[in-house]
């Protein structure tokens, strides 16, 4: 929510190597207390971003402000504030869980006391606890990610930047990694976090798609969905799929349909006010001899308003 | 069913030293099917799609392709399918044009029919502008539509195709699917294993794994109904007191966070819907909306994991 305050605010952020722009006059503003996506398939300029943001690269031009501060050429006073996750975080493997925690935590220079601290309330939000003597090689993928979140809020960031952090986990352990992102929310750390999952958009409190460098949609899920396509998805359940995706995708032109797609048993209908031409459509079906069986609009999914967006 | 099954598993089961990956499948797919296999990493996608390409051999039980047994007619079977597996080689150097005529020499396509086969497949995948570009300078969407290409060279009858979609952009993704959709719609006979929950739904049937078990066979709306209990989903101004407030409700199994939406699991929508607007306006929590959701894909999935865990 805005009125908690401005955790970071990006304005015509531009970074260039060389003749590629890989991040073209970017805009945000992330509040404090909430999730934020970044979003957007790879190559798309999420990295640059987030290094931009950390101040270890420099934009070419624009700014970016993180937690009030301008992030400039000098970022020390900053650094303590901010926990990242890198998308190749480095743990040793041959240390155990906790021996990882209390390794990062002297990096960050943490007291005795603040790393006893730290340690404990990082197992907790992370999640690992009872596995604090487990060597890190014995770890699965879902759990390396979990300590490495807890190796990026031992010294409790009040911002934290997480740059794909669930890339290649499995589906359950994403949920139980979006779940442990709920719990820093509680305590008051914001999140920002970048992925490729469109599905994972909808985890978010606000969100930015991103592609190419620029960002394409921005707001909450339910706010882009309602911006993007008001009423755009027809859902059909006729007895022959086939046939009904062959029909209309025939007449698309004359119905002023964009797509026609399959859901297992079910027909997927996207375009513009679908509602005014549900009639059209059923009546097209008919006279082709096909029952177009139950006719529902149904919300699209962040997927579609992205590829939508895009066109 | 009267038809011969496309695909008829039976106890199939294939050990790697001491470790069981595919657990006595028994799945019986029918010809012109859209089959999903979905599951966690390590449930044992891969190696299913391996041994029924042929690439493995089978521990215990049986399974047959087209009518023929895979044991022991592995080498008839292969003009029969096509395998696209996840690293899917193509020959980065050579052109798209050139990697399809490669395959069909491979596949040993007659001579007259591999022209027309190129055009008809560099057009299906939308690849025809880019035929002379070398396959390293594809975009990831576009080498998987042209690994697919080459899969379909020999015009198998039924494809297996493992993770095509993983790291590909939403964009390629969705013509990715297109273009199986066509397929299906013709009449080949599909299955396709993924990581990601959503595309579940685009399949006719879906078989999900779990440690190298098949624990759900069914269509996508069967497995949905599968789920104990019904979604509400709840628009609260201020979710993390809204949260504390529903989850102690009787009748509340889980309560879920998608961003500043709850979704609450239920035992019954229609029951308790009421009673949470009751408690909600008592306690003055302001909402912008309730109302009954239909169960995710991935949701009914993760229950149905849960339950096998317990």
């Amino acid at each position: 929510m805005k009125s908690n305050g401005i955790a970071a605010l990006a304005q015509d952020l531009v970074k260039r190597f060389g003749d590629f722009t890989a991040v073209a006059g970017m805009n945000f503003e992330v509040y404090r207390g909430e999730i934020f996506g970044f979003l957007g398939p790879n190559g798309s300029g999420k990295t640059t971003t987030i290094r931009m943001a950390l101040g270890l690269l420099t934009p070419t031009s624009g700014s970016v402000e993180v937690l009030g501060v301008p992030v400039d050429g000098n970022t020390h006073a900053l650094r303590p504030r901010i926990g990242y996750m890198s998308q190749r975080f480095s743990l040793y493997n041959d240390l155990s869980v906790l021996q990882n925690l209390q390794f990062y935590g002297r990096a960050y220079g943490l007291s005795n006391h603040e790393l006893k601290e730290g340690v404990e309330d990082a197992l907790v939000l992370a999640g690992l606890e009872g596995r604090e003597k487990v060597k890190t090689h014995e770890l699965s993928g879902g759990w390396r990610q979990r300590l490495a979140l807890g190796a990026a809020i031992l010294h409790e960031p009040e911002i934290l930047f997480l740059d794909e952090p669930t890339a290649g986990v499995d589906p359950l352990s994403r949920r139980d990694f979006w779940d442990l992102l709920y719990g820093l929310i509680e305590k008051n750390i914001t999140v920002f976090v970048t992925t490729h999952y469109m599905d994972e958009a909808e985890h978010c409190h606000r969100l930015a798609f991103i592609q190419s460098g620029s960002r394409i949609v921005y707001g909450s899920p339910a706010e882009i969905k309602e911006e993007v396509m008001p009423g755009q998805v027809l859902e059909l359940a006729p007895s022959d799929t086939g046939k009904t995706i062959q029909v209309l995708r025939e007449a698309s032109d004359r119905l002023k349909i964009d797509e026609v797609e399959l859901y297992g048993s079910l027909v997927h209908v996207f375009g513009p006010q679908m509602e005014d031409k549900l009639d059209a459509i059923i009546n097209t079906l008919r006279d082709a001899g096909h029952d177009p069986g139950q006719a529902s609009l149904v919300e699209p999914s962040l997927e579609d308003v992205f590829i939508a967006s895009i066109k | 069913m009267t038809s011969q099954a496309a695909i008829a598993l039976s106890s199939l089961t294939k050990e790697f030293k001491d470790n069981r990956a595919v657990d006595s499948l028994d799945i019986s797919i029918q010809p012109g099917e859209l089959f999903g296999l979905v599951g966690p990493d390590g449930a044992g996608k891969t190696t299913t799609l391996r041994l029924l390409a042929g690439l493995l051999d089978i521990t215990e039980g049986e399974a047959t392709i087209a009518g023929l047994d895979l044991a022991a007619e592995t080498e008839k079977i292969k003009s029969h399918i096509g395998y696209m597996a996840q690293e899917f080689s193509m020959y980065a150097e050579l052109s798209v044009e050139e990697n399809l005529l490669f395959f069909a020499e491979l596949y040993d396509v007659p001579v007259e029919h591999i022209q027309a086969r190129k055009e008809r497949l560099l057009e299906f995948a939308g690849l025809t502008e880019f035929k002379e570009r070398r396959a390293a300078h594809l975009s990831g969407g576009m080498q998987k539509k042209l690994a697919l290409a080459c899969t379909l060279i020999h015009e198998p009858q039924i494809l297996l195709l493992d993770e095509p979609t993983t790291g590909v952009d939403p964009v390629s993704r969705r013509e990715f699917w297109n273009i199986l959709t066509e397929l299906h719609i013709n009449g080949t006979t599909i299955i396709v294993s993924t990581p990601y929950m959503d595309e579940a739904d685009r399949c006719s049937r879906v078989g999900l794994m779990y440690a190298g078990r098949l624990i759900v066979c069914a269509s996508p709306q069967e497995i949905r109904q599968r789920v104990e209990g019904e979604m509400i989903e709840l628009r609260p101004e201020d979710w993390q007191s809204a949260r504390v407030l529903v989850a102690e409700l009787p009748g509340v199994l889980e309560v879920q966070n998608y961003g500043e939406r709850l979704h609450l699991l239920v035992d019954s929508a229609e029951k308790r819907l009421p009673e949470i607007e009751t408690v909600l306006r008592s306690k003055k929590a302001s909402y912008r909306s309730i109302r009954p959701a239909p169960t995710g894909m991935e949701e009914a999935f993760i229950s149905l994991i849960k339950r096998m865990e317990d």
